[in-house]
């Protein structure tokens, strides 16, 4: 069995938490002591139905205000595969949420409701999963029972939203009609609107193609930890901890430590279970080489004729997350696959209104779920892949120095 | 693991994710220290740690936050694992704290709720910096929203509003002096992949987790066993059932299930078709409110 994660962007009036509790009803992830306790705070508060969003809202906050706040994980299965789905709330922090959910996500639903058809959320649901590279992406015309089950309504809707995820080189696009409510096209082909020839949404998710999804082509090995037992059983061992970022490693190959650029081979690929074959990612091993070379934390393996940027110039699209704002001149810490620095805010080179799409090339700084083009410095060389190369490679958080929170995510469009 | 395809299943990517986490904490973090109370979860955590850093030894100790409410067999269990791992234990005793005059016992009898000024103690006292649970989103609905890595402040409290974006696998273990992260490398788990994972590992787990015949008495619809901390009230008469334990807690509020799961395979195949929540069937503690769970985090609890 393997795993899917996906993120589901929408709003309550979407019928997004309908869908879920759908999704973990029919695949019976819901336990009867879940829906009574949801039943009763329903009853409590004098719904008319049983909201099947408080199963995911599950603060106090949320509860009594009926909002979600932060991104809930929920977790269902079926025979073919374990889904994870990070719900991503349509409301409130919705960039900075989206895209803490989409960051991990292997494909991304966005809802629209077949009433209203696109709206400016669903242009920036879609932008989003495109900027954060989610590889597979559900547009899911929901509410279609409200439509007369209409064929016209939905065409109109999947060229619409088609023609506009064109512009953002979405890799693969998938249109289903459904009614969350009524069940239909979720977990079985629907015989209210049989002009629909395509796979039910549970269908899809569980045979979506992800296995081609991940790098395999470009060796990547940050350096995690350097494991040295200080014992006499293993007294000359000496191995170099990580989780493949990209590419497939064997014993024998020869690679490249940068940044310091010593060229050596892999002796032998070591887990606890002893050694295999090759590493791929994003299996976490432990990696031996031929000479003993100074390597430390942060460092990274790749093979000598494919190799990252080794910059301190760094061009991002950035998503800010904090209520103070990014501007230029600003210094912030950087973590980057293994290896923390320090940058400098050199220049902000426009900010990106997620909902036309329009550069704001005068924009003097971003605020609170703005995201924008900047061009950062670092201290020291990061060992940096573009984004749309490698997710793991290409992608960065920003760091407060005087608060420690997080407040900017990165994806790095290039790097000298 | 099929390698023709370049797919992990399941629980490689879990184990994977995992060690990953175990393995940034010991990079970043100076004193990190893994919880460990004989329970199932924290047993898959202590191999999981034990294969981050294979063939060298975890570097660093576990720790049990010890009610003084044990089921005999648990302890047992904790003792022969720390002893095999030849890891150090550090016990921090809420009997021996409740004699100190730190905490005060409740008049339910229930020591879950005073174990979190034992544990934030201890945690200072060792200038513990990073504490590994075993906890997962799955279990309840506050820790749905529990991030991998959970920033707690000076007093060891919780913000749920006001937690760091979590990004890819990029995790900000960057604190003040005093302050402490809470780490969950089990967040994505689900009960039954942890069974799965006991099963694919040959892990062994305590033998009140399999089915057993116990005298028992029934409360709130629960099966608690009769024992020296939880005796039957008047009205309330005992019996001897087949029963296992879906989680093991403090023994005075841990209620069991019927069940003829005896095999790793047959608590499997329970497991995947019960309509109840582990925590939902087994677990006094949480019926208090519907944020019962969610109050406790904010005070410091795991």
């Amino acid at each position: 069995m393997d795993l899917l994660r996906f993120a589901t962007a929408g709003s309550v009036d979407d019928g997004k938490s309908t869908l879920i509790g759908r999704l973990l009803y029919d695949s019976k992830a819901i336990f009867t002591d879940q829906l009574e306790s949801v039943e009763r705070t329903s009853q409590q508060r004098g719904d008319e139905y049983t909201n099947l969003a408080l199963l995911t809202d599950g603060l106090r906050a949320e509860r009594e205000q009926g909002i979600t706040i932060d991104v809930a994980y929920r977790y269902f299965a079926t025979p073919r595969r374990k889904f994870i789905i990070a719900d991503t709330p349509g409301h409130i922090q919705y960039t900075r949420n989206m895209v803490t959910g989409a960051s991990t996500a292997d494909l991304a639903i966005v809802l629209v409701d077949a009433r209203k058809g696109m709206v400016e959320q669903s242009r920036r649901h879609a932008f989003i999963v495109s900027l954060l590279r989610v590889p597979h992406l559900v547009l899911a015309v929901n509410k279609m029972d409200l439509v007369d089950w209409s064929q016209e309504v939905f065409d109109e809707i999947e060229h619409e939203f088609s023609a506009f995820a064109t512009k953002l080189d979405v890799p693969d696009l998938t249109v289903v009609p459904i009614s969350a409510l009524h069940g239909d096209n979720i977990v079985s082909r629907s015989p209210n609107m049989p002009w629909y020839e395509g796979p039910s949404l549970l269908h899809h998710l569980e045979h979506v193609h992800i296995a081609s999804d991940r790098n395999l082509v470009d060796v990547r090995f940050p350096v995690q930890y350097v494991i040295r037992p200080q014992s006499l059983q293993h007294a000359d061992y000496r191995a170099y901890a990580g989780q493949v970022a990209g590419g497939v490693l064997k014993p024998g190959d020869e690679v490249m430590v940068l940044p310091s650029g010593f060229t050596t081979r892999i002796t032998s690929i070591d887990t606890a279970e002893g050694p295999v074959a090759e590493a791929f990612a994003p299996m976490s091993v432990t990696i031996r080489l031929e000479d003993e070379i100074d390597i430390s934390r942060g460092d990274l393996i790749c093979r000598p004729h494919n190799q990252p940027s080794v910059a301190q110039n760094i061009d991002a699209m950035v998503c800010w997350m904090a209520e103070t704002p990014l501007v230029p001149g600003q210094k912030l810490a950087i973590k980057h696959t293994t290896r923390s620095a320090r940058v400098l805010v050199k220049e902000l080179q426009y900010r990106l209104d997620v909902n036309s799409l329009h550069r704001d090339d005068t924009a003097t700084q971003l605020g609170l779920n703005d995201v924008g083009r900047v061009r950062l410095r670092t201290t020291v060389p990061l060992l940096a892949d573009e984004y749309r190369r490698n997710r793991s490679t290409g992608g960065f958080i920003l760091i407060d120095e005087s608060t420690n929170r997080t407040v900017g995510a990165g994806m790095i469009t290039s790097a000298s | 693991m099929t390698i023709h395809d370049y797919q992990l299943s399941q629980l490689d990517l879990l184990e994977a994710e995992a060690v990953h986490i175990f393995r940034e904490v010991a990079a970043e973090l100076e004193r990190p220290v893994l919880l460990f109370s004989g329970g199932k979860d924290s047993i898959v955590m202590l191999r999981l740690a034990e294969k981050a850093f294979w063939p060298a030894p975890m570097p660093f100790p576990v720790m049990h936050v010890d009610t003084g409410h044990n089921f005999p067999e648990v302890l047992e269990f904790r003792d022969r694992r720390v002893a095999e791992l030849g890891v150090n234990l550090v016990v921090a005793s809420v009997p021996e704290a409740i004699d100190r005059g730190l905490v005060a016992e409740e008049p339910n009898g229930s020591r879950n709720r005073i174990q979190t000024p034992v544990l934030l103690e201890a945690v200072e006292k060792h200038r513990f910096t990073a504490l590994f649970g075993g906890a997962r989103r799955d279990e309840e609905k506050a820790r749905a929203k529990e991030r991998v890595f959970s920033f707690r402040d000076d007093f060891g409290q919780w913000d749920p509003k006001n937690q760091r974006p979590e990004l890819w696998s990029l995790y900000n273990g960057r604190i003040h002096l005093g302050e402490s992260i809470r780490v969950f490398p089990l967040s994505n788990w689900t009960e039954l992949d942890v069974w799965h994972y006991i099963q694919r590992e040959g892990i062994e787990v305590p033998s009140i987790y399999y089915a057993h015949d116990r005298e028992v008495f029934e409360r709130d619809g629960m099966l608690f066993a009769a024992n020296e901390f939880c005796r039957p009230r008047e009205g309330e008469t005992t019996f001897v059932a087949r029963v296992r334990y879906r989680t093991v807690g403090d023994a005075s509020l841990t209620a069991a299930v019927k069940s003829d799961a005896d095999t790793v395979e047959k608590v499997i195949d329970e497991v995947a078709s019960t309509r109840l929540t582990e925590r939902g069937a087994t677990r006094g503690d949480d019926r208090v409110s519907e944020a019962a769970m969610e109050d406790r985090k904010k005070e410091g609890y795991f």
